[in-house]
This record gives structure tokens, sequence and C-alpha cells, in this order.
């Protein structure tokens, strides 16, 4: 595990700065698919996937559920096997517990009597995955402490993790996820059921990573808004196939339409993006399948 | 009844009692420690129903045992192991492990109650089963459950980590590499020969209030992890080596003695903890505000 101290996350300037940071994952994609498919018991659900990520690169992956856009992050975490193709991460095949790769995952709230405080939940993301005793609590604890601190939640760090709100507990998985300064940053609905001030917050930790320290963002929503003026391109999965392009090239009306196989409007408003399903009846999907805000 | 309550609280020749029952107390209290530390982990993975439900099946194993003639102590330990791996197994897809307990409980407590029917020793036997049996514990008894304890606690605080980390959060433990379902198993597996040691102290029916109890009391007043483990042994602790030195003065089995006091520990965390609750609420909503 990478031991680099994560404060100059909120200090860029940091004199610290070594050569490994400021130029991390310099050599080719950071995230290369090819050819990939991926289905369950016979059904495919997507395949023939192309796709290379730069480093910084933010890649918003959007669909309706069930399309397979957690598959797709599960591939990435080498969870799931691709049935077919290839997947690498920073040039090596995927692999579980890859420390390259961090994950901040849909947010679920922890029950009230966890006996965890914020502090013992981010040291879990950074040694939760080692047997035995840990052999160095103090250096630990420091580790710790930036990691809070570049969050900002520093307030919190001996509150029981139970009674933090959804927004901070989520602050805790983005400490998590950046702990080992990953070359891929893979977010499941990371601001689901967030209020708008954790949204930004979160986002900004996020965009964070991608821009001063390179990392490449895969970040699965239902709602591209909150992060659109960040996102360089979009996946779409429907109905067994996908789109990939920039924002402008696949959030169309005629694009949306031919891949879910009926009318389906886009309309931009104030640089926003509201997706709707023409409400005719003979209509399959109905505006919640199209996972509108 | 009174008689039997009050005959309870001779102190006539205490010590001397208590040297006949040194190697119980040992036992309890090695026990003890062991079963505040796994239950801290019962706790978090919501498990405490799956105890009682290794515990009865682990009296069909004992049971089975006595009627083929084999040692008691080992059919509850194999009844015990077979339980929660079965539980184990069939809860890995779903987590709900409490309806798989509720499925096989009943089960194993009826082939429980066949195989002492079919026994025609004697009847005491029966009874040592259900509400346990440490006062007649012997020298080799005494070294075969405490070397057991110090096993299940070293490989408890070896898989520490992982196994908190996949308790809490299991998505993002998986992420990282934790084979979660492989710890589960692991789990289940300690917990069963946790589960059929503690039966040999307190009996299949008042298992809970070794390894679940002390745990509970514990989470109530502390949010800490290590804290919780120290607080849980702590009470467990005093529960069954109270329990034995309370009993030994009178007539009343052991278990009532063990169940009183971790109950009564248990009521007073929840009090101390309804006042630390409100403070870190209070304080958790002056965080957000």
């Amino acid at each position: 595990m990478a031991e680099a101290p994560m404060a100059e996350l909120s200090n860029p300037e940091s004199p610290k700065t070594g050569p490994s940071r400021t130029e991390p994952f310099a050599t080719g994609p950071l995230v290369r698919l090819r050819d990939a498919s991926v289905g369950f018991s016979g059904r495919t659900l997507w395949e023939g996937l192309d796709l290379d990520l730069a480093p910084g690169e933010f890649l918003a992956v959007l669909g309706p559920n069930g399309a397979g856009k957690s598959t797709f992050l599960k591939v990435l975490l080498g969870l799931n096997r691709l049935t077919s193709g290839t997947a690498e991460i920073a040039g090596a095949p995927v692999r579980r517990g890859s420390s390259r790769v961090g994950y901040i995952p849909q947010q679920q709230t922890m029950p009230e009597e966890t006996p965890l405080r914020a502090r013992d939940m981010v040291a879990l993301g950074l040694d939760g995955h080692r047997f035995g005793i840990r052999l160095h609590p103090r250096r630990l604890r420091r580790r710790v402490d930036e990691l809070l601190e570049a969050v900002g939640a520093t307030a919190y760090a001996d509150m029981p993790v139970g009674l933090l709100s959804g927004g901070e507990q989520q602050r805790l998985r983005a400490a998590q996820a950046l702990a080992s300064n990953p070359a891929v940053l893979l977010c499941d609905e990371p601001l689901h059921s967030l209020d708008l001030n954790h949204q930004q917050a979160v986002t900004e930790l996020i965009r964070r990573q991608a821009v001063e320290r390179g990392s490449a963002v895969v970040f699965v929503t239902h709602e591209i808004n909150p992060v659109i003026e960040h996102v360089d391109r979009v996946l779409y999965f429907a109905r067994g196939q996908y789109r990939i392009g920039t924002t402008a090239e696949v959030m169309r009306s005629e694009v949306l339409s031919e891949l879910y196989g009926s009318s389906v409007d886009v309309i931009e408003h104030k640089g926003r993006l509201l997706v709707m399903s023409t409400l005719d009846e003979s209509c399959h999907y109905h505006p919640e399948e199209l996972a509108l805000p | 009844m009174m008689e039997t309550l009050t005959s309870s609280f001779t102190t006539e020749g205490y010590w001397e009692l208590f040297s006949l029952v040194r190697n119980s107390v040992i036992t309890a209290g090695v026990l003890g420690l062991m079963g505040g530390l796994i239950g801290v982990f019962i706790m978090l993975r919501r498990t405490a129903l799956v105890v009682h439900g290794i515990a009865e099946i682990s009296f069909a194993g004992a049971a089975l045992a006595l009627l083929i003639g084999v040692d008691v102590v080992a059919g509850s330990a194999m009844g015990a192991v077979a339980a929660s791996l079965l539980i184990g197994v069939l809860s890995l897809k779903d987590r709900d492990t409490s309806a798989v307990t509720g499925v096989l409980m009943p089960f194993g407590l009826g082939l429980g109650i066949l195989f002492l029917s079919l026994y025609q020793g004697r009847s005491a036997n029966k009874f040592g089963l259900l509400t346990g049996q440490i006062v007649g514990v012997d020298d080799i008894q005494t070294q075969t459950l405490v070397t057991g304890a110090v096993v299940i606690s070293i490989a408890l605080l070896l898989i520490w980590r992982p196994l908190m980390f996949a308790s809490v959060d299991p998505q993002l433990a998986r992420a990282r590499g934790v084979r979660v379902n492989l710890l589960s198993m692991v789990f289940m597996v300690l917990l069963g020969v946790a589960v059929a040691m503690s039966v040999q102290v307190v009996g299949a029916l008042l298992v809970l209030a070794l390894l679940v109890v002390p745990a509970a009391a514990a989470l109530k007043v502390t949010v800490r992890p290590y804290l919780a483990v120290l607080l849980s042994m702590l009470f467990a602790l005093i529960s069954s080596v109270g329990g034995i030195m309370l009993a030994i003065t009178g007539t009343v089995p052991i278990s009532p003695y063990i169940t009183t006091i971790s109950f009564l520990i248990y009521v007073v965390c929840v009090l101390i903890g309804r006042g630390g609750r409100t403070r870190r609420r209070e304080a958790a909503a002056a965080l957000t505000a």
C-alpha cells in the first residue's frame, strides 16, 4: 500500500509533493477494455465494449436499472468475470483487491450501534484487508488523521459512524477510496440520497483526485446533472447495447431514442439535461425506467 | 421453594467448597473471556439467534453421543460445528441467518428429543445437557476447554481486521480483496466450537448469556472497537466466575446465577448508555447544524 501522505490533497502546493505524485500514472490508458462482454446464465448484459480511459478522465456511466452499470464496475473491481474480451487497469489485468483501484460504494446507512468511530472506519479502508494485529498503530493514526483532514471530516473523527449523516459517511468512504492514491477511482452512485451541500463536497473530492492527481474516474449514476460540468465522456447502457462519447454526442434525443428503441426527448435547460420519454401509450419505457431525477 | 433459596446463602466452609470447584472456576473464566471476545462479532453480524440455534442443535449431537455411547462433549461439539457450517452455507447468498436458523433449529431439537427418548440411562445426564454441568469438570476436561478457548481467541485476533471489515462493510471489503464468504465460514466454525464449549458451562438453553449478553451490554456503553471487546470480556468473566462462586453456596444450579448477573450488567449498561447516546446524538446534530 502506498504510504504517500494525503495532506496535499487539501494543499496542492505542499512542498512534500514528490515526482511520483505529480506524474503518477503517465503511461498509457488507465482503464482498457477490449471487446468486453458480460452476461449471466445465458443472458448477455452488454457485449463488444471497447474503452480507453486516459489519466484524469471523468467517465459518467448511465442507464436504467439492470442494464449493467454495476456489473461494469464489478468487472473493473475484478469481482465479475468477462464472458469474453479483456479488461486492464493501469496496464495489468484487473485483479480483485488491487491498490491501484479506489472504490466508493453506494451509500448505505450504518446501524446506530456499530462500534466504530469515523477514524476506525477510515482505518479499515486502509488496512482492513490484512490479517494479524496492527504493527504500527501510531503511523496508521497519523495517516488516518491526514485522510480525515483531506476530506474535511476532522470535526467528527471520534463520532460513532452510526450517528453520522449519509453525507458525512460518504466523505469517510471517499477517504477510504483515496487512501491508496488509486490510478482508477470507481464510484457507484456516490451522491445517492445526499443533500446538495454534501453532493458538491463529495463531487469536489472526486474531481480533485482526477484533476490534481491524474486518476481516471468511473462514475456510475442515475443523474448526470450534479457532475455534468466535470464529465468528459458518457457511457450509456440500455437494452444490451451501449453508446459512448462526449456528453453532447450521447445525451441527444436521437441517440437515446435509438438506444431505448422508443421515443426519448433530451431537453437542455440552463446547462442541465432533462431526459424524458414521450408519453405515448405504446411506449415501453416510462420515465422512472429512464432513471429520471 | 423458599428453603431452596435461603439455603443459597450459607457461607459456612465456603473456601473449602470453592477449592472443590477450582477447575470449574478456571474453565468458566476462560470460556467467559472467549465468549466476550467472539460476542462482539456475533452482535456485529447480527447472529445472536444463530448462537441459540447452534446450541440447541449441539444438544442433539450430545444426545446422539449419549445414545450411541461415545463422549458427550465431543458429540455436542460435532453437532455444533455441523450446525454452524450448515447455517453458514445456507445463508451465504442472502446473509439471512435468522431465517435459516429458524428452519434448522426445530429439526435439530426434534432429533435431540428423539435421541434422548431412545436413551435408557440415567435421567440426570439428560438434564445436564440443557442446563450446564460445569461443577463436574475434571482436570483433563479443564485442560481441553481452556486450550480450545485460547485457540479460538487467538484465531479471532488473527482474523480480527478482515472479519470486522467484512462484518460492517461487506461491499467494500469484497472490493478490497477480502474473502468475505470464506471468512464468514471460518467465523461460523469458530462460533460452532465456541458454542459447543460454552454449552458445557451454562447448557444449551442459556448459552446466549455468555456469548451474546456481555457483548450486547458493552456495545450499549461504547463505540470504540477495542474498548467494546475489553468490556465485553470483562462482563462475561464477571458473570461466569461470579455465577459459580455464588452458586456453590446453595443447591440452586449455576445457570440462573450466570444469566441473572449478565442480565443485570446489561440493564446497568442500557441505563448508562442512554445518557451517553443522547449526548453523542446532540454532538452529532451540532456538527451538521
